[in-house]
């Protein structure tokens, strides 16, 4: 199973969490694990997700997921799980 | 499972840091397109390059997207022209021809840069290697993408002085037919002791003879990352400070693992090397020199330079071996003058000359790179810096390079703008005393003695 760290990093606002998970609802993306903390007065959350059924592409989930951290004002960033692995992990 | 924090770590090092894949480098074996026919053996270049890099670029973007990691270039290299060529090129103008194909080829693959117009004369000159180095001045002035690269000596052959005057010649010529950009042609062109067969970065890259027909060369780059974690443990031993820099090479290095591995597998090319430089661009922040500081040096090019610069150099290689299946190319700290803004800093506050760049490039990769120097420079001057630079890197067993650019119509004091990653530099003084007599003499610097090693 391929796993995306999805994060997402911004001003705490309303609703922030409820967007994320309806758009990967409606797209068939299951959470796995989500996770968030606060950095430097910023909103800082994490989720691991897993885009085996997911019903588009990753370049469109990506892309999309980055056109809804614009419309809330925070940044959403869709990067497979590898990347962090192999920094992080010998 | 991974946790926020790591996450946070990774893209911090992406955002605020410059960690990029500096290169996804394509070696091109060219040896199956050699022709006596000079138009068939374009035509078999351009067929080549054309299809076995059509996907480079999409994929180098498809993995760019996936992992979140800039790859901020993607090359190519071939086969040394000059053995290409050899059959069907006979004289410079039909070399020229070639280094046109190169760069359509390129240009349509969507390549930043195309390297390999290049001769290996260690020893002793062909025909061919002889107008291939003959031609470099119009091939360089007349393409975009083209780069050159001449491999002037190595350990086990001793250096050509012959190729090294001529060479000296070739630049001047080059700054000359580039003058109008600047005399940009010379950042385009350098001569090697040692050259790897298999470095992906720029100008030097050439696909060797020992290669497989492709294969896929990465370099990373993260001068930015060190500079950032060096900060946390300002006036710590050097036992702190070694830990650190090679936890972090370490890092740096896994990414371009793992990038290389996706490249090669959705290319279907196989898997060469990571090349490990520290590879500075003009970016503020993204600087060898910022290191250097860090490490406790008011300026690059103070006294301790070298020790701190051989330090971080070996503490790179240690953490970026480990991180990678294979590691080759020049795997170094680079210290290219105009694409550092921290070496741009030190030569203007008269910190930094040629000299001590020579002292640090007996302990790093690659050599004097990138430097800026009067119009007006003889010739034979620069056949001399080329020299000096050839035994350094032929007597210490290490590759060595010269990459100088005698600016046509520009003395000391001024400056020049190559644009892009390429930087600006001030122009730096040369030593003016002549040494036309040594660079005149015929033949070639015999091979050094392997022992009694001092």
């Amino acid at each position: 199973m391929k796993k995306t760290i999805i994060t997402v990093v911004g001003k705490d606002t309303v609703g922030i969490i409820a967007k994320v998970c309806t758009y990967l609802a409606n797209n068939r993306i299951n959470i796995l694990d989500i996770s968030q903390t606060i950095v430097q007065d910023y909103f800082n959350m994490m989720m691991i997700a897993d885009m085996n059924d997911s019903s588009k592409p990753f370049s469109d989930v990506s892309e999309e997921l980055k056109q809804i951290g614009e419309e809330i004002g925070v940044v959403i960033r869709c990067q497979r799980e590898d990347i962090f692995k192999s920094m992080h992990r010998v | 499972m991974i946790n926020i924090f790591e996450v946070n770590e990774t893209n911090e090092m992406i955002e605020k840091e410059n960690l990029d894949v500096r290169t996804i480098t394509m070696g091109i074996s060219l040896l199956d397109c050699i022709s006596d026919d000079l138009d068939k053996l374009n035509n078999n270049i351009y067929e080549k390059i054309t299809a076995k890099a059509k996907n480079l670029v999409s994929v180098g973007k498809e993995i760019e997207g996936e992992f979140g990691i800039p790859i901020v270039n993607k090359r190519i290299s071939v086969t040394p022209i000059a053995l290409i060529g050899a059959s069907a090129c006979k004289g410079p103008d039909d070399f020229i021809t070639v280094a046109k194909t190169l760069d359509k080829a390129a240009r349509e693959v969507s390549v930043n840069f195309i390297g390999g117009y290049s001769a290996l004369v260690s020893k002793g000159m062909t025909k061919a290697d002889e107008d291939l180095i003959k031609s470099i001045p119009g091939a360089l002035s007349s393409t975009k993408l083209v780069c050159s690269s001449v491999n002037l000596g190595s350990t086990k052959t001793g250096i050509n002085m012959d190729a090294v005057r001529l060479m000296g010649q070739i630049i001047k010529e080059t700054a000359k037919a580039t003058a109008k950009e600047d005399s940009l042609g010379c950042a385009k062109l350098v001569v090697f002791c040692n050259a790897p067969d298999d470095n992906p970065f720029m100008a030097g890259a050439f696909h060797g003879v020992t290669e497989a027909d492709s294969i896929i060369n990465v370099g990373v780059s993260g001068p930015g990352v060190v500079n950032t974690v060096l900060k946390k443990v300002r006036g710590e031993s050097f036992e702190v400070l070694c830990e650190t820099i090679k936890r972090t090479a370490f890092k740096v290095t896994r990414v371009g693992q793992l990038v290389a591995g996706e490249a090669s597998k959705r290319l279907g090319v196989p898997f060469g090397i990571v090349d490990l430089s520290l590879a500075p661009t003009p970016a503020i922040g993204d600087s060898v020199a910022d290191i250097l500081c860090e490490i406790g040096l008011e300026h690059a090019g103070a006294p301790g330079t070298t020790a701190a610069l051989a330090l971080l150099n070996d503490q790179v290689k240690k953490g970026g071996v480990m991180a990678s299946s294979y590691v080759g190319g020049l795997s170094g700290a680079f210290i290219p003058v105009s694409e550092d803004q921290g070496m741009i800093d030190a030569v203007e506050a008269g910190s930094l000359s040629i000299e001590k760049l020579e002292a640090m490039t007996c302990v790093c990769s690659v050599g004097l790179d990138m430097i800026a120097i009067p119009g007006d420079t003889k010739a034979s001057t620069i056949s001399g810096l080329i020299a000096d630079e050839m035994a350094i890197g032929m007597v210490n067993q290490k590759t060595t390079a010269v990459r100088v650019i005698p600016v046509v119509g520009k003395g000391v004091g001024e400056k020049v703008e190559f644009g892009g990653l390429l930087g600006y530099a001030p122009i730096m003084p040369v030593n003016e005393y002549s040494c036309d007599a040594f660079i005149n003499r015929r033949g070639r610097i015999p091979a050094p003695i392997h022992s009694f090693k001092n």
